[in-house]
């Protein structure tokens, strides 16, 4: 993605500040948290907005009629308008689910569109470098409804494979892909599928759960219909996910988990479903965690989303940069090997040192990275690996953190060698 | 604090660089069994010959870390050769030695890490078992624990299978 030339750069010393953790020390060593693709930390700003709705307003949304019960259903509700825009819903009040995170946004497409839209021999196409959070939703349904499923290939150096792209979409009633791979970082031309993908006559399900803590986001410049993501890897808290879906779609769905929130009208014969979105909430959704969620949402906003993935990119660059010259042939770097066509996000093999050993040495030294499938598994199948070491960046990572890295990985392979 | 020299004792080393009992075994008469570690997506193969009430052979096959490599091939080398029974009770220690009875949640304050108090391995005869109590410190590790266990529960898995006890 090209970016403009008026890309502030912030200032990563400042920025660090802001998170809390990473004052403190693992095993004597300063902290170097290089796992934010699994879960970010948080700033300040969301940590102080939760303990002061937690101790000066919180009550249940959308019920009391008393001030601070209203108040937090205005905090609530305008949290949900924040995120929509953030990520350029056209109606933000309407077309934003909150969940339990990305999973259950994901599982909700699969019970309310899927049930009511697929059936046998309906295909379902998803991509090789799908989380198992966009596969086994629909593999389940795929089993109930006898659906088929096919599959966009990944190439060598971690790209979809779009040569037969038409012919794999022809006929699908559904596309599911990923927005930027959690596993090799690669941002996908989610635009160009959904084209292909609505001209085929499907629905576009996108998981962005990577893309909009990393990349400026834009739902309707992914031309999809449904996009998730979730708030704790965009330095919110857990506990929230969020479902941007298109609002004459989410009209025209059934609900997703019966209970309070979600009815207007129950009656011992039966009942009235909720207006969207509340349609698919039920029961007393994460209103703390919506609070938090908005505080993350202006702390990027602050950071600028173009400066965030020149900051990645920058960052990445040099990670890549060290990494290959320090280790040589010894490292193997997956993914595609311009650090503009992907995220901040490097899985990698040092030598024959298992992941989870690099892992457990790096933990020594105070690094966090991630060891293992990724929740990616017919992606690890893929690359032939059972599993990876992973090293991403949030906006608070800086240079000395990858010197830490590339130190720590020099131990770990004289450790084992 | 527990250091990576708990974790990595120099027989584990030396097992997860030299495994023994590497490879796989004709499958009839001997019997091949698959295990997965969901956590790291290590795989194990465990080939078993049991005859006449005895683990005849054993070979082990797949990938993963030093500790389930070397925790494979420390069991491939004392259990061959012994009875199904004493197979069984060397599995039931070895678990025993792993198993963790006093999980406490670390404390996340930047002071105290994680590991220092939280694990105590049962008791058992350190004696009994020889070099297998070179993995006596994973314990201390708790999120490996599974990494050592793996081939053992592979090979408890494969001898239900067969029937022996
Ligand atoms: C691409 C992608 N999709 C989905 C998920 C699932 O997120 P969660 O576990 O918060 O539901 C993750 C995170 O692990 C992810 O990286």
């Amino acid at each position: 993605m090209a970016l403009s030339e008026s890309t502030t750069a912030f200032d990563v010393a400042a920025v660090r500040k802001d998170f809390p953790l990473l004052a403190r020390t693992v095993h004597g060593k300063p902290i170097v948290y290089l796992d934010s693709a699994a879960s970010s930390q948080r700033p300040r700003s969301v940590l102080d907005a939760m303990r002061h709705y937690d101790e000066t307003t919180h009550a249940n949304v959308h019920r009391g009629v008393y001030t601070i019960a209203e108040e937090a259903t205005r905090l609530f509700e305008s949290a949900r308008v924040a995120v929509g825009r953030f990520v350029g819903a056209p109606d933000p009040a309407h077309e934003i689910v909150f969940a339990k995170n990305t999973t259950e946004c994901l599982n909700l497409v699969a019970h309310t569109w899927g049930r009511t839209h697929l059936h046998p021999g309906d295909v379902i196409v998803l991509t090789e470098m799908e989380h198992h959070a966009n596969i086994v939703p629909w593999q389940m349904l795929a089993a109930e409804r006898a659906l088929e499923i096919r599959w966009i290939p990944v190439d060598d150096d971690g790209q979809l494979v779009f040569d037969d792209l038409e012919a794999l979409v022809d006929g699908a009633r559904l596309v599911g892909l990923t927005a930027m791979s959690n596993v090799l970082g690669t941002i996908n031309p989610v635009a160009q599928v959904a084209e292909a993908a609505h001209r085929a006559g499907a629905v576009v399900v996108v998981d962005a759960a990577q893309a909009v803590p990393h990349l400026p986001t834009d739902v309707t410049a992914f031309g999809a219909d449904f996009v998730a993501f979730g708030a704790h890897k965009m330095l919110g808290p857990t506990g929230i996910g969020i479902l941007w879906g298109r609002r004459e779609i989410l009209e025209s769905l059934p609900p997703f988990l019966g209970g309070g929130e979600m009815i207007l009208d129950v009656r011992k014969d039966g009942f009235t479903p909720n207006e969207i979105p509340w349609r698919f909430e039920a029961g007393t959704p994460p209103i703390t965690e919506a609070i938090g969620l908005e505080a993350a949402v202006a702390y990027l906003e602050g950071l600028t989303m173009p400066a965030v993935r020149q900051h990645e990119i920058d960052l990445t660059t040099y990670a890549m940069g060290l990494l290959r010259d320090r280790f040589g042939t010894d490292i193997t770097i997956f993914g595609p090997p311009d650090p503009a066509d992907r995220g901040g996000v490097i899985s990698f093999a040092l030598g024959d040192v298992h992941p989870h050993d690099i892992s457990q040495i790096l933990d020594e030294y105070g690094v966090c990275v991630r060891a293992g499938h990724h929740c990616a598994k017919p992606l690890m199948r893929r690359l032939g690996v059972n599993a990876t070491a992973r090293a991403s960046f949030g906006p608070y990572n800086d240079e000395a953190d990858v010197d830490v890295l590339a130190e720590a990985l020099q131990h770990a392979r004289e450790f084992f060698s | 604090m527990p250091g990576l020299e708990d974790l990595y004792r120099e027989i584990i080393l030396d097992h997860y660089r030299s495994p023994r009992n590497r490879g796989e075994l004709e499958c009839p008469p001997a019997h091949r069994i698959e295990g997965f570690n969901p956590l790291c997506g290590d795989e194990i193969v465990v080939s078993l010959l049991v005859e006449d009430g005895a683990l005849a052979d054993i070979k082990i096959a797949g990938t993963g870390c030093s500790i389930s490599q070397s925790s494979a091939s420390l069991m491939s080398a004392a259990v061959k050769g012994k009875s199904v029974p004493e197979v069984r009770e060397l599995i039931q220690t070895f678990k025993g030695m792993m198993s963790i009875h006093e999980a406490t949640l670390p404390a996340g304050d930047g002071g105290k890490s994680v590991g220092d108090t939280l694990v105590e391995p049962m008791a058992i005869d350190i004696n009994a078992i020889g070099e297998l109590a070179a993995l006596q410190g994973v314990v201390k590790f708790p999120v490996r624990i599974k990494c050592a266990t793996l081939s053992w529960n592979t090979l408890a898995q494969g001898l239900d299978e067969l029937g022996e006890t």
